[in-house]
């Protein structure tokens, strides 16, 4: 396979002061670096660690909140319990199937958007860029009403406009079966985070040097071989690292279910499994139980992202 | 380019314009309907009415919208103030200043921008109601700086990395004092940077529908999304629906206003933090 691009540039790196000797600048440098940065640092861990270091204790617990006094340890008993119901694997197959869904059109579509983008002329671009920023910046909730509300039986106006799809009548109940509800909850995801993946993609276009564009055309590259050869082996980094982010958020999907069919039909995710055990059933030991399994699943997913794939998180950070 | 390409881009603008509107037009067509037009299955309502935005601000549904568009405002905003506050600090030693663990504090904010917000939720929901922060305004701001604050770390710190900081040693050598130095030439550099992240963090702190569905329980802190996921449910009105719609319409402004303000400087501070050239 033959790839184009740009051999890999020297770092220069910054003269310093030789090893091993701290002066006492630097030193003073290191103290003042982490007086500032420290609150934040402590926060994000106290906002986060700590819950789930609650939650791995609690889900150790037969804990019902409306039932205090029968608090007792029961070890890993509430992980048999849940890793052997139907349910569990129901949700992590939903959940799954919307995430693999998603993710994969959003990457077409939004690559799609981003190359019109890059292309369009300057004096569409503002407007473009303003209507795509609008999904984004609309609330999960209120995209999935709007979505919910067009498909609803009653409500809706797609019943009437679409009579003409073979399966689709003026009483097609799109919220009435597992198949159809899961369709609606995607394009209601896929609405929402095309525009976020397609300006991480522009991004990573941007940097995809234009020498080598220019020389893959004078050497008769066709519009489909450049793409394929030059555009996207170039821009890998970017795509990766859109890739990793938005797996990660449609895993933990949640508002769409909520609005949309709260879970019935078998359409519950694993987000929603949780909160169901926790604040509709106050289960805090199965329900912490299930928290600790999401963000296991969370762990797991990016680990392979990061090792598998080799995504390189200092692109992400925007560290060099 | 030729009149040929020229008219394939514009439509694809157009076909673009149309995928992020068309549902946004659809929610605000539906509220402006009147109730007898609910379930006509047309997407226009055949008569305009403001009764749902009446309802809504002076009717049946103002018990439940406005003390919810009140403590959104208030939690949002300060919540928004804090973490932008903790990251400017953090921020600057990360662009500035050389300190082992700039690494660790970056892949922290990573760490926590990425992780499931329900996990979160379940053992908070019980230390809540322990403590007592339970539906309040406390009791979601903290959880929303580990939504918020990450995000500002990021994307200010890809902004101050941007600052020619050599500018605040050449001012002083140019006579003036460390406090001129920094209020002339460090502040205006660094204020957009800051803005856009506000807006970013704002943005996503509004956006937020977990922790307000599960830590809130009355008007006295409970967020507008999670005010929108009750009206749907609840049948105190005929058909929600439109009243649902015109609510959400009116949540969906202060986002549409901001976007339309400052997209360029929301697109930059989005892909600053993510991919960086």
């Amino acid at each position: 396979m033959t790839q184009t691009t740009l051999p890999p540039q020297e770092k220069t790196q910054p003269v310093s002061a030789p090893r091993g000797t701290i002066s006492d600048r630097s030193r003073a440098e290191r103290r003042l670096g982490w007086l500032l940065a420290g609150p934040a640092f402590f926060v994000m861990l106290a906002v986060t660690a700590y819950p789930i270091l609650q939650a791995v204790y609690d889900s150790l617990f037969s804990y019902r909140l409306t039932d205090p006094a029968n608090r007792e340890f029961i070890g890993l008993s509430n992980y048999g319990v849940i890793l052997t119901d139907p349910l569990w694997w129901q949700a992590l197959g939903v959940t799954v199937l919307i995430t693999v869904i998603t993710v994969a059109v959003e990457l077409v579509l939004g690559f799609a958007l981003a190359l019109v983008m890059a292309k369009a002329l300057s004096s569409i671009r503002p407007v473009v860029r303003a209507a795509i920023l609008i999904p984004y910046a609309v609330i999960t909730v209120v995209s999935a009403l709007a979505w919910q509300f067009a498909f609803d039986i009653n409500t809706g106006f797609v019943n009437s406009w679409f009579t003409w799809l073979p399966g689709v009548a003026a009483d097609t109940d799109w919220f009435g079966n597992w198949g159809t509800s899961i369709l609606i909850i995607c394009l209601a995801e896929i609405w929402k985070t095309t525009p976020f993946i397609s300006l991480l993609l522009l991004a990573g276009l941007a940097q995809v040097p234009e020498v080598l564009q220019e020389a893959a055309k004078v050497d008769g590259a066709t519009w489909w071989q450049r793409m394929t050869k030059v555009t996207i082996p170039n821009m890998k980094a970017a795509i990766m690292v859109a890739l990793l982010f938005r797996t990660l958020d449609a895993f933990r999907i949640f508002d769409s279910i909520f609005i949309m069919t709260a879970g019935a039909n078998g359409t519950e995710s694993v987000s929603f499994l949780a909160y169901r055990q926790t604040i509709a059933r106050l289960e805090i030991g199965l329900g912490s139980a299930v928290s600790v399994l999401l963000f296991l699943a969370v762990v797991l997913i990016a680990f392979t992202f990061i090792k598998g794939f080799k995504v390189d998180l200092s692109q992400a950070r925007g560290d060099r | 380019m030729s009149t040929r390409e020229k008219t394939w881009w514009i439509i694809g603008g157009i076909l673009i314009l149309l995928y992020c509107l068309f549902p946004i037009a659809w929610i605000v067509s539906l509220s402006f309907k009147a109730p007898s037009d609910i379930a006509n299955g047309s997407f226009l309502p055949t008569a305009a009415t403001w009764q749902n935005y009446s309802d809504i601000f002076t009717g049946s549904a103002s018990d439940l919208f406005l003390p919810a568009l009140r403590n959104s405002f208030g939690i949002c905003l300060i919540a928004t103030f804090i973490s932008c506050i903790l990251a400017m600090f953090a921020a600057y030693a990360i662009a500035r200043l050389d300190f082992p663990g700039k690494t660790l504090i970056l892949s922290t904010a990573l760490g926590v921008a990425i992780f499931p917000v329900i996990s979160i939720v379940t053992p908070l929901f019980n230390l809540w109601r322990q403590i007592g922060l339970y539906d309040t305004w406390l009791g979601l701001i903290i959880p929303y700086l580990s939504l918020t604050l990450p995000i500002s770390i990021w994307t200010m710190s890809a902004f101050f990395r941007e600052i020619p900081w050599e500018m605040e040693q050449a001012a002083q050598v140019d006579g003036a004092t460390t406090w001129q130095a920094f209020r002339k030439v460090i502040v205006p550099l660094a204020a957009p940077g800051v803005f856009t992240t506000a807006i970013i963090a704002f943005f996503i702190a509004w956006n937020d529908f977990v922790y307000g569905i599960s830590l809130t329980s009355t008007d006295a802190s409970r967020p507008v999304p999670a005010a929108l996921g009750l009206f749907s449910g609840a049948s105190q009105f005929e058909d929600p629906t439109t009243v649902t719609a015109a609510a959400a319409v009116i949540v969906t402004i202060p986002v549409v206003v901001l976007v339309l303000l400052f997209q360029r400087r929301i697109v930059a501070g989005l892909t600053n933090g993510a991919v960086k050239g």
